[in-house]
């Protein structure tokens, strides 16, 4: 398996790396996929009243690409309203990562991991009924 | 040091140059067909193949009309499966295999089965050995055949070839065993361990890829195996094809040389092993090695780093070469069926390296790795979600993961 030179980027320099309080009301968490299958991304946002995205922290066990779509999430999302963030696909990830077939679904999970994040958010703050559209597509999936 | 350096020795070998020498004299000058009768150039590499056939045969016990070439183990190992299957088909339809066993019999097994063949996989204990008594329970009076690897692959367990051997005896049932990672490695002796069939190979010793043997039991009983590839009838009729001579050449001067250092080398990786385990156990928490580590081939370690996937320590270990446990380096998404069958979790499968030592492994390169690799984990953990949930105290048993 050879990895593009992002993906090496990303892997060995990681951005925004990290933990945030979880039980800071403004800090939301999401945390996907299962040790059994191979990779869990735990995804945490800090949000402000705007619903403009703060800050962002990433922790993954997984594949050098699975640790690769995480920090490019985080790097994406920041200074991004919640809306916004939520039009990022993971098949923005599959092409800015230059990812194989077989690694799409470490894009899935990033993807996944951004929307548990916003949605733990808006659960904490009361907002669930809110307006913002979480009903985006997910595309390429293996 | 050389970079990558080279720890993957149960995938392949270097070859020896010792070997290379010998093998030279047989692609230009002596390039001819032992099959050929009527003059010197295949006299000449007749002899070559004879002599390099007494060398292995020896060197398993065995004598040299008892042993036929192959391309590799793999090809071995479907002769003795379907050939046995097919020339035994009126004494039975059974064959024992155990579940940690090389897909070139998994696979071969399974082939036979939609053939309308019965196979037991048997399972292993936690320490990879597999269990006498589940063998012996196995055994029906339609059984014709027990495949039993004597070395792993993956972990380097060695099975208990002398009580297996036995036990087939006693109930008149063919033993074969792919002696692939055994030969020149550990003592193999066909009649101490009642071997019927044995297949092993060339490159995992430090000789020449696609060149294989099967040694077939000639007396007491005589075994018969019906050919998967027809033509001139070459090797007693078992694998027609015009022989490999300088392969088979470099095959037969790679095994006189690894029996000859066979005691000094199981020393001096025994210790290394030991040394490259020793640093990594004391400088870390929750590593777990797989597969026991008395019965085991000197030169194999395995270990499962928990918390951490295997591909990403392959790849923060990039200047080291290894192999990995993980889904992720195959394309199908289920960790090692060795892993497995041995009842390691998941995603301690998922974290699991294969440290392969050999005969040009130094004593400075396993520092290097092991100090890396203690590296590695450190960085590694430090971004894990699952280091920092145990860490709390989350049980990630009882988390409830979103399965994908």
């Amino acid at each position: 398996m050879s990895y593009s030179n992002k993906v090496i980027d990303h892997f060995k320099n990681p951005r925004n790396m990290g933990s945030m309080d979880k039980n800071d009301p403004q800090v939301g968490t999401g945390i996907v996929g299962a040790p059994e299958c191979g990779d869990v991304m735990k995804l945490q946002l800090k949000i402000n009243d705007d619903m403009v995205i703060e800050d962002a922290r990433f922790k993954t066990f997984g594949c050098g690409s699975a640790i690769a779509s995480s920090s490019l999430a985080t790097e994406w999302v920041k200074g991004k309203t919640i809306t916004e963030a939520l039009q990022i696909k993971n098949t923005d990830i599959v092409n800015e990562l230059s990812l194989p077939p077989v690694k799409i679904h470490c894009s899935v999970l990033a993807e996944d991991a951004l929307k548990a994040a916003i949605s733990d958010y808006m659960k904490k703050n009361g907002k669930e009924n809110t307006e913002v559209n979480t009903e985006t597509q997910t595309e390429g999936v293996a | 040091m050389r970079f990558p350096i080279y720890m993957d020795y149960q995938a392949t070998t270097p070859m020896d140059k010792r070997v290379l020498e010998a093998m030279m004299p047989y692609f230009m000058e002596k390039f001819g067909n032992a099959a050929s009768r009527n003059h010197s150039y295949g006299w000449e590499a007749e002899d070559a193949v004879e002599q390099a056939r007494e060398l292995l045969a020896k060197a398993v016990g065995a004598d040299g009309r008892e042993l036929i070439f192959t391309s590799g183990a793999t090809e071995s190992n479907n002769i003795v499966l379907k050939g046995i299957a097919e020339m035994y088909a009126s004494k039975g339809d059974h064959i024992i295999t155990v579940k940690t066993e090389h897909p070139s019999i998994l696979d071969t097994a399974a082939h036979l089965e939609r053939l309308g063949k019965k196979v037991t996989y048997l399972p292993v204990q936690k320490n990879g050995i597999i269990d006498l008594d589940e063998l012996r329970r196995a055994i029906t009076d339609k059984t014709i055949l027990i495949s039993i690897m004597m070395v792993n692959n993956e972990i380097g367990v060695i099975q208990p070839m002398a009580e297996i051997g036995k036990i087939a005896r006693e109930h008149g049932v063919l033993f074969h065993s792919d002696a692939t990672q055994a030969v020149g490695k550990v003592p193999v002796d066909i009649n101490a361990m009642n071997i019927d069939l044995l297949s092993f190979t060339a490159h995992k010793v430090y000789g020449p890829k696609g060149v294989g043997a099967l040694y077939v039991r000639r007396k007491n009983p005589r075994v018969r195996c019906a050919p998967l590839v027809d033509g001139g009838g070459h090797e007693r009729g078992m694998r027609s094809g015009t022989l490999n001579v300088p392969g088979i050449v470099g095959f037969g001067k790679a095994v006189e040389l690894a029996v000859e250092e066979m005691d000094r080398e199981k020393e001096r990786l025994t210790r290394l092993r030991n040394k490259l385990h020793d640093i990594i156990m004391s400088q870390t928490s929750d590593v777990f090695p797989n597969g026991d580590m008395e019965q085991r081939l000197p030169g194999n370690l395995n270990l499962s780093f928990a918390f951490v996937e295997g591909e990403s320590l392959l790849m923060e270990m990039s200047d080291v070469a290894l192999s990995s446990g993980s889904a992720c380096t195959s394309a199908t998404l289920d960790p090692s069926h060795v892993l497995k069958a041995l009842g390691v979790e998941d995603d301690l499968a998922h974290s699991s390296i294969r440290f392969g030592l050999g005969r040009f492994t130094t004593e400075e390169e396993v520092e290097y790795v092991g100090n890396k690799i203690v590296k590695a984990i450190t960085r590694l953990r430090e971004m894990s979600p699952l280091f920092e949930m145990a860490k709390e105290g989350v049980s990630l048993k009882d988390f409830e993961w979103t399965e994908h």
